[in-house]
Protein backbone atom coordinates (compact mmCIF):
# COMPACT_ATOMS: atom_id res chain seq x y z
CA UNK A 1 0.00 0.00 0.00
CA UNK A 2 1.69 3.11 -0.90
CA UNK A 3 2.15 6.10 1.29
CA UNK A 4 0.77 9.48 0.38
CA UNK A 5 2.86 12.78 1.42
CA UNK A 6 1.34 16.30 0.48
CA UNK A 7 4.24 19.26 0.29
CA UNK A 8 2.00 22.23 1.20
CA UNK A 9 1.98 25.65 3.03
CA UNK A 10 -0.61 27.93 2.55
CA UNK A 11 2.05 30.42 1.71
CA UNK A 12 3.16 30.79 -1.99
CA UNK A 13 6.79 31.06 -3.43
CA UNK A 14 8.57 29.10 -0.03
CA UNK A 15 9.72 26.41 -1.44
CA UNK A 16 7.40 23.36 -1.96
CA UNK A 17 7.98 22.57 -5.80
CA UNK A 18 12.03 22.54 -4.74
CA UNK A 19 11.34 20.05 -1.40
CA UNK A 20 8.84 17.90 -3.35
CA UNK A 21 11.31 17.55 -6.21
CA UNK A 22 14.06 17.16 -4.01
CA UNK A 23 12.11 14.33 -1.55
CA UNK A 24 10.28 12.62 -4.18
CA UNK A 25 14.01 12.04 -6.09
CA UNK A 26 15.50 11.37 -2.52
CA UNK A 27 12.78 8.77 -1.50
CA UNK A 28 13.36 7.24 -5.06
CA UNK A 29 16.95 7.14 -5.14
CA UNK A 30 16.54 5.01 -1.91
CA UNK A 31 14.78 2.08 -4.06
CA UNK A 32 11.64 2.91 -3.38
CA UNK A 33 9.17 3.02 -6.37
CA UNK A 34 7.72 7.07 -6.33
CA UNK A 35 5.73 9.30 -8.30
CA UNK A 36 5.39 12.76 -7.96
CA UNK A 37 1.98 14.68 -8.98
CA UNK A 38 1.62 18.14 -9.48
CA UNK A 39 -1.48 19.80 -8.08
CA UNK A 40 -0.74 23.28 -8.69
CA UNK A 41 -3.32 23.47 -12.28
CA UNK A 42 -2.40 26.32 -14.27
CA UNK A 43 0.88 27.18 -12.82
CA UNK A 44 2.74 23.78 -13.83
CA UNK A 45 6.37 23.57 -12.90
CA UNK A 46 7.52 20.69 -11.09
CA UNK A 47 8.31 19.39 -14.85
CA UNK A 48 10.97 22.71 -14.83
CA UNK A 49 12.56 21.90 -11.83
CA UNK A 50 12.82 18.18 -12.71
CA UNK A 51 14.01 18.92 -16.30
CA UNK A 52 11.40 17.28 -17.59
CA UNK A 53 9.13 19.92 -19.44
CA UNK A 54 10.28 18.82 -22.92
CA UNK A 55 9.05 15.81 -22.24
CA UNK A 56 5.22 16.67 -21.06
CA UNK A 57 2.36 14.84 -23.58
CA UNK A 58 -0.51 14.37 -20.81
CA UNK A 59 -1.05 15.87 -18.10
CA UNK A 60 -3.09 15.15 -14.77
CA UNK A 61 -6.20 16.47 -15.54
CA UNK A 62 -5.89 14.38 -19.23
CA UNK A 63 -6.24 11.13 -16.87
CA UNK A 64 -8.79 11.72 -14.55
CA UNK A 65 -10.94 13.12 -17.64
CA UNK A 66 -10.06 9.78 -19.02
CA UNK A 67 -8.55 11.15 -22.31
CA UNK A 68 -5.27 9.19 -21.25
CA UNK A 69 -4.03 6.86 -19.11
CA UNK A 70 -1.60 7.03 -16.41
CA UNK A 71 1.00 5.47 -18.51
CA UNK A 72 0.54 8.13 -21.41
CA UNK A 73 1.17 11.01 -18.96
CA UNK A 74 3.77 9.54 -15.90
CA UNK A 75 7.16 10.93 -16.93
CA UNK A 76 10.14 8.22 -16.09
CA UNK A 77 12.92 10.10 -14.58
CA UNK A 78 16.01 9.64 -16.84
CA UNK A 79 18.64 9.58 -14.00
CA UNK A 80 16.70 7.45 -11.32
CA UNK A 81 15.02 4.24 -12.28
CA UNK A 82 12.43 4.31 -9.76
CA UNK A 83 10.50 7.83 -10.08
CA UNK A 84 8.12 8.75 -11.90
CA UNK A 85 6.33 12.70 -12.52
CA UNK A 86 2.92 13.47 -13.18
CA UNK A 87 2.50 16.92 -14.43
CA UNK A 88 -0.26 19.57 -14.18
CA UNK A 89 -2.50 20.86 -16.26
CA UNK A 90 -2.13 24.59 -17.70
CA UNK A 91 -5.97 24.45 -17.80
CA UNK A 92 -7.14 27.84 -16.58
CA UNK A 93 -10.27 25.83 -15.38
CA UNK A 94 -9.43 25.91 -11.15
CA UNK A 95 -11.74 23.05 -10.21
CA UNK A 96 -10.67 20.47 -13.45
CA UNK A 97 -9.21 18.16 -10.06
CA UNK A 98 -12.68 16.68 -8.44
CA UNK A 99 -12.73 14.74 -5.33
CA UNK A 100 -13.73 11.15 -7.28
CA UNK A 101 -11.31 11.84 -9.79
CA UNK A 102 -8.16 12.69 -7.62
CA UNK A 103 -9.18 9.13 -5.29
CA UNK A 104 -9.56 7.47 -8.50
CA UNK A 105 -6.35 8.00 -9.37
CA UNK A 106 -4.35 8.01 -6.04
CA UNK A 107 -6.19 4.09 -5.90
CA UNK A 108 -4.60 3.30 -9.20
CA UNK A 109 -1.09 4.94 -8.01
CA UNK A 110 -1.31 3.06 -4.93
CA UNK A 111 -1.20 -0.50 -6.75
CA UNK A 112 2.29 0.46 -8.23
CA UNK A 113 3.78 2.83 -6.18
CA UNK A 114 5.46 2.82 -2.68
CA UNK A 115 5.08 6.74 -2.30
CA UNK A 116 2.86 9.32 -3.86
CA UNK A 117 4.50 12.89 -3.21
CA UNK A 118 1.43 15.69 -3.99
CA UNK A 119 2.98 19.17 -4.60
CA UNK A 120 0.21 21.45 -3.43
CA UNK A 121 -0.73 24.64 -4.52
CA UNK A 122 -0.10 27.77 -2.78
CA UNK A 123 -3.59 28.90 -1.12
CA UNK A 124 -6.46 26.94 0.73
CA UNK A 125 -8.76 27.08 -1.78
CA UNK A 126 -10.00 23.75 -3.51
CA UNK A 127 -6.36 22.53 -4.91
CA UNK A 128 -4.34 22.69 -2.34
CA UNK A 129 -7.80 20.99 -0.15
CA UNK A 130 -7.32 18.52 -3.50
CA UNK A 131 -3.99 17.78 -2.43
CA UNK A 132 -4.65 17.23 0.85
CA UNK A 133 -7.59 15.82 1.16
CA UNK A 134 -5.93 12.16 0.61
CA UNK A 135 -2.92 12.32 2.39
CA UNK A 136 -0.89 10.01 5.19
CA UNK A 137 1.23 12.23 5.85
CA UNK A 138 1.56 16.21 5.28
CA UNK A 139 5.04 17.98 5.19
CA UNK A 140 4.43 21.45 6.00
CA UNK A 141 7.19 24.16 4.22
CA UNK A 142 7.83 27.23 6.41
CA UNK A 143 9.86 29.74 6.11
CA UNK A 144 10.99 31.72 9.20
CA UNK A 145 9.05 34.72 8.37
CA UNK A 146 5.31 36.07 10.27
CA UNK A 147 2.96 35.29 7.23
CA UNK A 148 4.04 31.56 6.50
CA UNK A 149 4.05 30.65 10.05
CA UNK A 150 0.52 31.94 10.41
CA UNK A 151 -0.27 30.50 7.14
CA UNK A 152 1.48 26.75 7.99
CA UNK A 153 -0.75 26.93 11.04
CA UNK A 154 -3.86 27.57 9.31
CA UNK A 155 -2.65 24.61 6.91
CA UNK A 156 -2.53 22.40 9.80
CA UNK A 157 -6.28 23.48 10.95
CA UNK A 158 -6.87 22.28 7.57
CA UNK A 159 -4.77 18.74 7.52
CA UNK A 160 -7.09 18.14 11.34
CA UNK A 161 -10.33 18.83 10.17
CA UNK A 162 -10.80 18.89 6.28
CA UNK A 163 -8.48 15.71 5.32
CA UNK A 164 -10.27 12.30 4.27
CA UNK A 165 -8.88 11.14 7.78
CA UNK A 166 -10.38 13.56 9.66
CA UNK A 167 -13.80 13.20 7.78
CA UNK A 168 -13.77 9.37 8.12
CA UNK A 169 -12.46 9.45 12.19
CA UNK A 170 -9.08 7.42 11.15
CA UNK A 171 -5.82 8.43 12.80
CA UNK A 172 -4.77 11.99 11.78
CA UNK A 173 -2.28 12.65 9.16
CA UNK A 174 1.28 12.45 10.78
CA UNK A 175 2.46 16.08 10.70
CA UNK A 176 6.11 17.63 9.67
CA UNK A 177 7.74 20.42 9.83
CA UNK A 178 10.07 21.32 6.77
CA UNK A 179 11.84 24.70 7.54
CA UNK A 180 12.80 26.09 4.37
CA UNK A 181 15.01 29.18 3.39
CA UNK A 182 17.26 29.37 6.95
CA UNK A 183 19.99 31.81 7.56
CA UNK A 184 21.59 31.28 10.50
CA UNK A 185 23.32 34.61 10.46
CA UNK A 186 20.34 36.76 10.40
CA UNK A 187 19.20 34.65 13.42
CA UNK A 188 22.05 34.76 15.04
CA UNK A 189 21.81 38.64 14.66
CA UNK A 190 18.06 38.66 15.89
CA UNK A 191 16.60 39.31 12.50
CA UNK A 192 14.85 36.17 12.03
CA UNK A 193 13.09 33.42 14.00
CA UNK A 194 14.91 30.46 15.07
CA UNK A 195 14.24 26.84 14.40
CA UNK A 196 13.52 27.11 18.06
CA UNK A 197 10.71 29.47 17.60
CA UNK A 198 9.12 28.13 15.20
CA UNK A 199 8.74 24.43 16.62
CA UNK A 200 7.77 26.27 19.72
CA UNK A 201 4.79 27.93 17.44
CA UNK A 202 3.59 25.44 15.36
CA UNK A 203 4.13 22.43 18.04
CA UNK A 204 4.75 19.80 15.25
CA UNK A 205 7.34 17.12 14.63
CA UNK A 206 11.07 19.07 12.54
CA UNK A 207 11.89 17.03 9.75
CA UNK A 208 14.30 19.44 8.18
CA UNK A 209 16.03 22.44 8.36
CA UNK A 210 16.95 23.31 5.21
CA UNK A 211 19.15 26.69 4.27
CA UNK A 212 19.00 29.47 2.45
CA UNK A 213 21.05 28.47 -0.59
CA UNK A 214 22.68 29.19 -3.92
CA UNK A 215 22.02 25.89 -4.94
CA UNK A 216 18.91 25.91 -4.96
CA UNK A 217 18.68 28.12 -7.75
CA UNK A 218 21.96 26.69 -9.54
CA UNK A 219 19.97 23.26 -9.35
CA UNK A 220 16.78 24.78 -10.96
CA UNK A 221 18.20 26.52 -13.62
CA UNK A 222 19.67 23.11 -14.77
CA UNK A 223 16.72 21.35 -13.88
CA UNK A 224 17.95 19.07 -11.61
CA UNK A 225 16.52 18.29 -8.08
CA UNK A 226 18.81 20.13 -5.52
CA UNK A 227 19.03 16.52 -3.69
CA UNK A 228 20.91 15.44 -6.54
CA UNK A 229 23.82 17.94 -6.26
CA UNK A 230 25.24 16.08 -2.80
CA UNK A 231 28.14 18.54 -2.40
CA UNK A 232 25.76 21.29 -1.63
CA UNK A 233 24.39 22.51 1.66
CA UNK A 234 21.22 22.40 0.65
CA UNK A 235 21.39 18.78 -1.09
CA UNK A 236 22.73 17.09 2.30
CA UNK A 237 20.06 18.95 4.51
CA UNK A 238 17.56 17.12 2.12
CA UNK A 239 19.08 13.78 2.41
CA UNK A 240 18.91 14.02 5.96
CA UNK A 241 14.90 15.00 5.80
CA UNK A 242 14.80 12.52 3.43
CA UNK A 243 16.59 9.70 6.00
CA UNK A 244 14.23 11.23 8.88
CA UNK A 245 11.29 10.56 6.48
CA UNK A 246 12.20 7.02 6.32
CA UNK A 247 12.36 6.44 10.14
CA UNK A 248 16.26 7.12 10.50
CA UNK A 249 17.96 9.25 13.40
CA UNK A 250 19.71 11.72 12.16
CA UNK A 251 21.37 14.54 13.44
CA UNK A 252 20.15 18.40 12.26
CA UNK A 253 22.87 20.65 10.38
CA UNK A 254 23.41 23.68 8.93
CA UNK A 255 21.96 25.32 11.93
CA UNK A 256 24.51 27.61 13.01
CA UNK A 257 26.79 30.19 11.63
CA UNK A 258 29.47 28.06 9.74
CA UNK A 259 32.92 28.66 11.33
CA UNK A 260 35.60 27.76 8.50
CA UNK A 261 38.79 27.64 11.06
CA UNK A 262 41.02 25.40 11.34
CA UNK A 263 40.26 23.25 13.95
CA UNK A 264 36.88 23.23 12.56
CA UNK A 265 38.20 21.18 9.35
CA UNK A 266 40.27 18.77 11.26
CA UNK A 267 37.61 17.70 13.84
CA UNK A 268 34.74 18.30 12.38
CA UNK A 269 31.82 20.42 13.53
CA UNK B 1 23.29 53.16 26.48
CA UNK B 2 25.38 53.88 23.32
CA UNK B 3 24.15 54.67 19.85
CA UNK B 4 25.52 51.66 18.62
CA UNK B 5 24.01 49.47 21.59
CA UNK B 6 20.66 51.19 20.99
CA UNK B 7 20.62 50.03 16.99
CA UNK B 8 21.81 46.83 18.20
CA UNK B 9 19.03 46.20 20.61
CA UNK B 10 16.39 47.10 18.25
CA UNK B 11 17.71 44.53 16.06
CA UNK B 12 17.76 42.13 17.63
CA UNK B 13 14.22 42.72 18.72
CA UNK B 14 12.61 42.28 15.53
CA UNK B 15 13.02 38.07 15.57
CA UNK B 16 11.61 38.37 19.26
CA UNK B 17 8.47 40.53 18.74
CA UNK B 18 7.58 38.59 15.69
CA UNK B 19 7.21 35.39 17.66
CA UNK B 20 5.65 37.30 20.58
CA UNK B 21 2.99 38.34 17.86
CA UNK B 22 2.78 35.14 16.33
CA UNK B 23 2.59 33.81 19.59
CA UNK B 24 -0.81 35.61 20.15
CA UNK B 25 -2.29 35.69 17.00
CA UNK B 26 -2.22 31.94 15.89
CA UNK B 27 -3.29 31.29 19.20
CA UNK B 28 -6.46 33.56 18.90
CA UNK B 29 -6.88 31.72 15.03
CA UNK B 30 -6.89 28.41 16.69
CA UNK B 31 -9.25 29.16 19.15
CA UNK B 32 -11.81 30.69 16.52
CA UNK B 33 -11.44 27.61 14.28
CA UNK B 34 -12.14 25.16 17.49
CA UNK B 35 -15.27 27.33 18.13
CA UNK B 36 -18.62 28.19 16.43
CA UNK B 37 -19.36 30.04 13.64
CA UNK B 38 -21.45 32.67 15.34
CA UNK B 39 -18.85 33.21 17.86
CA UNK B 40 -17.79 36.57 15.42
CA UNK B 41 -20.79 37.64 15.08
CA UNK B 42 -21.83 37.23 19.00
CA UNK B 43 -19.24 39.58 19.46
CA UNK B 44 -20.34 42.03 16.94
CA UNK B 45 -23.44 42.20 18.95
CA UNK B 46 -21.93 41.80 22.22
CA UNK B 47 -19.77 44.98 20.96
CA UNK B 48 -22.68 47.11 19.71
CA UNK B 49 -24.70 46.27 23.03
CA UNK B 50 -21.94 48.33 25.23
CA UNK B 51 -21.36 50.76 22.70
CA UNK B 52 -24.92 51.99 23.79
CA UNK B 53 -22.90 53.31 27.01
CA UNK B 54 -19.86 53.24 27.04
CA UNK B 55 -17.08 53.92 23.55
CA UNK B 56 -14.54 51.02 23.30
CA UNK B 57 -12.51 49.95 20.80
CA UNK B 58 -13.34 46.61 18.54
CA UNK B 59 -9.68 44.88 20.55
CA UNK B 60 -11.53 45.97 23.81
CA UNK B 61 -13.61 42.98 23.95
CA UNK B 62 -12.85 39.32 23.25
CA UNK B 63 -15.02 36.30 23.40
CA UNK B 64 -13.52 32.79 23.34
CA UNK B 65 -15.52 29.63 23.81
CA UNK B 66 -13.39 27.28 25.84
CA UNK B 67 -13.82 23.45 26.96
CA UNK B 68 -13.58 22.59 29.82
CA UNK B 69 -14.38 18.80 29.53
CA UNK B 70 -16.53 16.65 27.25
CA UNK B 71 -20.05 17.82 28.11
CA UNK B 72 -18.89 21.50 29.31
CA UNK B 73 -18.44 24.61 27.35
CA UNK B 74 -17.55 27.73 28.95
CA UNK B 75 -18.15 31.40 26.77
CA UNK B 76 -15.63 33.69 28.66
CA UNK B 77 -16.14 37.42 27.77
CA UNK B 78 -13.54 39.74 28.20
CA UNK B 79 -14.10 43.43 28.63
CA UNK B 80 -11.45 45.99 29.00
CA UNK B 81 -13.26 49.50 29.72
CA UNK B 82 -10.98 52.64 29.44
CA UNK B 83 -10.40 54.32 32.96
CA UNK B 84 -11.45 57.52 32.00
CA UNK B 85 -14.92 56.43 30.75
CA UNK B 86 -17.95 55.99 32.43
N1 LIG C 1 16.57 26.72 0.36
C1 LIG C 1 16.41 27.67 -0.59
N2 LIG C 1 17.40 28.59 -0.81
C2 LIG C 1 17.26 29.54 -1.75
N3 LIG C 1 16.19 29.67 -2.54
C3 LIG C 1 15.17 28.80 -2.38
C4 LIG C 1 15.22 27.77 -1.41
N4 LIG C 1 14.06 27.05 -1.49
C5 LIG C 1 13.33 27.62 -2.47
N5 LIG C 1 13.99 28.67 -3.02
C6 LIG C 1 13.52 29.55 -4.10
O1 LIG C 1 12.26 30.08 -3.74
C7 LIG C 1 11.42 30.21 -4.86
C8 LIG C 1 10.11 29.50 -4.62
O2 LIG C 1 10.33 28.10 -4.52
P1 LIG C 1 9.24 27.04 -4.93
O3 LIG C 1 9.77 25.71 -4.59
O4 LIG C 1 8.79 27.25 -6.34
O5 LIG C 1 8.08 27.46 -3.94
P2 LIG C 1 6.51 27.06 -3.93
O6 LIG C 1 6.36 25.79 -4.70
O7 LIG C 1 6.21 26.93 -2.48
O8 LIG C 1 5.79 28.21 -4.54
C9 LIG C 1 12.19 29.65 -6.04
O9 LIG C 1 12.77 30.71 -6.74
C10 LIG C 1 13.25 28.79 -5.39
O10 LIG C 1 14.42 28.71 -6.18
MG1 LIG D 1 5.02 25.29 -6.31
Amino acid sequence: MAKIIVVTSGKGGVGKTTSSAAIGTGIAMRGFKTVIIDFDIGLRNLDLIMGCERRVVYDFVNVINGEANLKQAMIKDKRIDTLFILPASQTRDKDALSKEGVERILNELAEEFDYIICDSPAGIESGAMMALYFADEAIVVTNPEVSSVRDSDRILGMLSSKSRRAEQGLPGIKEHLLLTRYNPERVVKGEMLSVEDVGEILAIKLLGVIPESQAVLNASNSGTPVILDEESDAGQAYLDTVARLLGEDVPFRFLNVEKKGLLKRIFGG
Amino acid sequence: MSLLDYFRSTKKNTASTAKERLQIIVAHERNRRNSPDYLPQLERDILAVIRKYVDIADDQVSVSLEKSSDELSVLELNVTFPDDKK
